[in-house]
């Protein structure tokens, strides 16, 4: 039994180690802040449709990555802490008909000004220069605005297949590189033709970034910008980009939770835990007693166990994750009612069978139907085992299929239930077992007795064999 | 023993209940939450105080928003439901409830979904519910195969499925009955709700037929013939207290959360305790006495 004991101090070291870290970890910038949903906190989602019909199937993913990694810039640059931008694909598996991008803004109500910094498009333009600025002096340049300079050609952002970041092979000078479409491609080939010798300019959000002379026609659509140092050429490039979503986007679904209503949620389902938590301790002990003390200290280890898994992988607790943890907490419960109903049977023995109990299979313990507490226990668990390993099972599998099919809450949920499964699997079992052997050199007496009794009946003990 | 003897009985009172949550929808109404219709719903709180409810309806109608509904909702809310809207028409909804920015409001909550993704939603939730039960049937013919004498494996899966029916159907009338009166919708929620079900009936089920399994198995062991009805009755017997004890820590939580809870947290909390309740009836009354009348057909084959 010593081992036991060594064991038990170290699981009661570990949960207050645990305590410690979910306390510790619960200050402000600590490293494993727990993550709620949006609508525990408030906040805004919404849920793009991209309409990938003219990219070809190959590219797909890469184009929805883009479009993600877009989109994230350009939230960032409004600042709203840890926005949550995902790809949802399309497909059977998912059940979804079309491709997604789902935005959830955290702390963000206003969906106008969300939907408007999503939709902002910086503005690229090719402009040529107008018919008669070239004799100007340059006192008289300095009076006209660009708009009077400079006259737009049609060719803007929307042509731009890409922009790449490259380097002069001669003189390693860096270069930003723009690629168009093939509708781009023949305009700006048209414009090229036309106005050899003007200046066209480019534009980026109405503010002149180059004014290259035109050499000779280009007619492979494609253009470079240079005379950046490396670092502005790779921003140039990454604004051009913004500029060019590689997939229409059109807003399918918003949502926004105020933020009073999710805290007020937040709060009732806390409050609800912790006086479900104490009611259920309350009934274990005076139901199962000594073991249900036991049950107790291990459904602690439980809660405080899973709380620092859903920190550390982080799970994004939402109202229905927290609904799977409550659940799971019944199931962590019942493997302990199940063991403790076990041993109650071992002790007690088997009288509804004319042959003995349910003890080992053989042997002369089996006529005897009432085992001795060590025995019984022994027999609980291990009996107990086999229901509990099925039962668990099965929520296992509805946990993998509902978070491998389900809708993002749906999600949540399973993958609480899956871990409170688990985890559970280990505390009400291992832990138990390990803290109930512990206390269990109590001498068979009355006493031992009444505390391994359950609900209002004493069962007598047998002499150890 | 009394339940298998009176099997009858309990099958007929399942049966009067499903039946009962079946034909509830034809006289309270099936009525879907925007999850799954599309369309918006919108939530404001007045800080002051709100302005009366003809007035406001008469001030939106104004906006086209075709077919809306505005309802009171606690003490200073209101809940507007319309098709789906987009973010310039919430503003200029916002701008008449709160008359032009007079009334200081606030805005709860804001959902509005297009019918494609309410329709994909609903497909999902079909497909999950499904499936899970597809995999549940295979995992316990292969958990049961063991001991597929006198009844095949299978059918303890076929009697497990039973129960799940029960157990997610009977809820499912419930909820609409009581939701006729609290204003509850078929939601996202509650189909969660209704998957957790789903996990519970079977975890209980299962615990039942574990023991009827080892019953079997030490018998074929020590070779002592039994009435198969005899072996269902006293696994009943045995799991019962563990059975009653489980679903009643998991009703403590539910209960708190009940009582505590607000708005959707409660209708939520409500699902899982009738479906937590019929998950426990069903495992004794209905699943494991089930398993009896599928031997006694089969001996009649």
């Amino acid at each position: 039994m010593l081992k036991y004991r060594i064991w038990a101090v170290f699981l009661l070291i570990a949960t207050i180690a645990l305590v410690y870290f979910l306390y510790s970890s619960q200050r402000e910038n600590a490293r494993f802040p727990f993550k709620f949903g949006l609508d525990l906190v408030g906040g805004t989602e919404l849920i793009y449709r991209a309409d990938v019909s003219q990219i070809s199937g190959g590219d797909i993913a890469d184009s929805m990555q883009t479009l993600r990694d877009v989109i994230e810039r350009r939230i960032n640059v409004f600042g709203v802490s840890e926005p949550l931008i995902q790809v949802e694909r399309a497909g059977l598996v998912s059940g979804n008909p079309d491709h997604r991008l789902i935005v959830e803004l955290p702390g963000v109500s206003d969906i106008e000004r969300a939907v408007a910094m999503i939709g902002q498009t910086p503005q690229l333009e090719f402009k040529l220069e107008r018919a008669g600025v070239r004799d100007l002096s340059e006192e008289e340049l300095k009076k006209l605005t660009l708009d009077e300079l400079f006259v737009s050609t049609g060719l803007t952002g929307r042509f731009l297949k890409r922009s790449s970041l490259q380097f002069d092979p001669s003189t390693a000078q860096p270069i930003v590189a723009l690629e168009f479409n093939d509708e781009g491609k023949e305009l700006f080939s048209q414009i090229t033709r036309e106005n050899i010798g003007r200046t066209l300019a480019i534009f980026l959000d109405d503010e002149l970034k180059q004014a290259p002379v035109i050499q000779s026609e280009i007619d492979n659509g494609q253009a470079i910008i240079t005379g950046y140092d490396a670092a502005t050429a790779k921003e140039v490039v990454r604004q051009l980009n913004f500029g060019a979503l590689p997939v229409p986007i059109e807003l399918a679904s918003t949502q926004t939770v105020g933020a009073t209503l999710g805290e007020v949620a937040l709060d009732a389902a806390v409050k609800a835990g912790i006086w479900g938590f104490i009611i259920l301790s309350l009934f274990m002990v005076l139901w199962y007693r000594l073991p249900g003390v036991v049950a107790v200290i291990a459904l602690i280890l439980y809660v405080f166990l899973s709380l620092s898994i859903f920190k550390l992988i982080p799970v994004t607790l939402t109202a229905a994750g927290l609904a799977g943890f409550i659940l799971s907490i019944g199931m962590a419960v019942d493997a302990n009612i199940l063991i403790f109903e076990r041993m109650k049977e071992e002790l007690r023995g088997m009288p509804a069978r004319g042959t003995g109990g349910f003890a080992h299979s053989g042997g002369k313990e089996e006529l005897r139907g009432g085992k001795n507490l060590i025995d019984a226990m022994r027999e609980g668990f291990r009996r107990a085992w086999l229901s509990i390993r099925d039962s668990n099972i099965a929520s296992i599998i509805t946990a993998v299929i509902l978070f491998w099919l389900g809708t993002a809450s749906v999600k949540g949920f399973a993958l609480t239930l899956g871990i409170g499964v688990l985890v559970s699997m280990f505390t009400a079992i291992t832990a138990s077992r390990t803290y109930l052997y512990a206390v269990s050199f109590v001498q068979e007496s009355k006493l031992t007795e009444f505390l391994f009794s359950s609900g209002v009946k004493s069962y007598k003990l047998k002499a150890d064999s | 023993m009394g339940i298998i003897r009176n099997r009858k009985i309990f099958f007929t009172l399942s049966a009067i209940l499903v039946i009962g949550s079946l034909v509830a929808p034809f006289f309270f109404g099936f009525h879907l939450g925007t999850d799954f219709t599309g369309g918006s719903i919108l939530e404001v709180r007045y800080l002051s105080e709100r302005p009366q409810l003809e007035a406001t309806q008469a001030l939106l109608s104004p906006l086209g928003l075709g077919n809306f509904s505005l309802r009171p909702s606690g003490e200073s809310n209101f809940v507007l439901r319309a098709r789906e809207i987009s973010p310039e028409e919430k503003s200029a909804i916002l701008s008449v409830l709160s008359s032009g920015g007079q009334t200081q409001i606030s805005e709860e909550r804001f959902n509005s979904i297009g019918p494609v993704v309410g329709e994909s939603l609903k497909r999902k939730s079909y497909i999950a519910i499904a499936v899970v039960i597809f995999c549940i049937v295979l995992f316990i013919t292969f958990a049961f195969r063991k001991v597929s004498k006198p009844v095949s494996s299978w059918k303890y899966g076929l009697a497990t499925i039973v129960a799940l029916f029960h157990d997610v159907i009977v809820p499912t009338g419930i909820y609409i009955v009581a939701g006729k009166f609290f204003g509850w919708e078929i939601d996202l929620l509650f189909v969660t709700a209704l998957l957790a079900i789903l996990g519970y009936s079977v975890h209980d089920t299962i615990v039942v037929f574990d023991r009827v399994r080892e019953h079997l198995r030490r018998n074929q062991e020590e070779g002592r013939v039994e009435e198969f009805e005899k072996t269902v009755g006293e696994s009943l017997i045995q799991t019962m207290s563990r059975s009653i004890n489980t679903s009643l820590t998991l009703v403590i939580v539910l209960v708190a959360l009940y009582i505590l809870g607000v708005g959707a947290t409660q209708s939520f909390a409500f699902v899982l305790l009738v479906g937590v309740i019929a998950g426990t009836y069903s495992s004794i009354f209905l699943a494991s006495p089930l398993l009896v009348t599928l031997e006694k057909l089969q001996k009649k084959e």
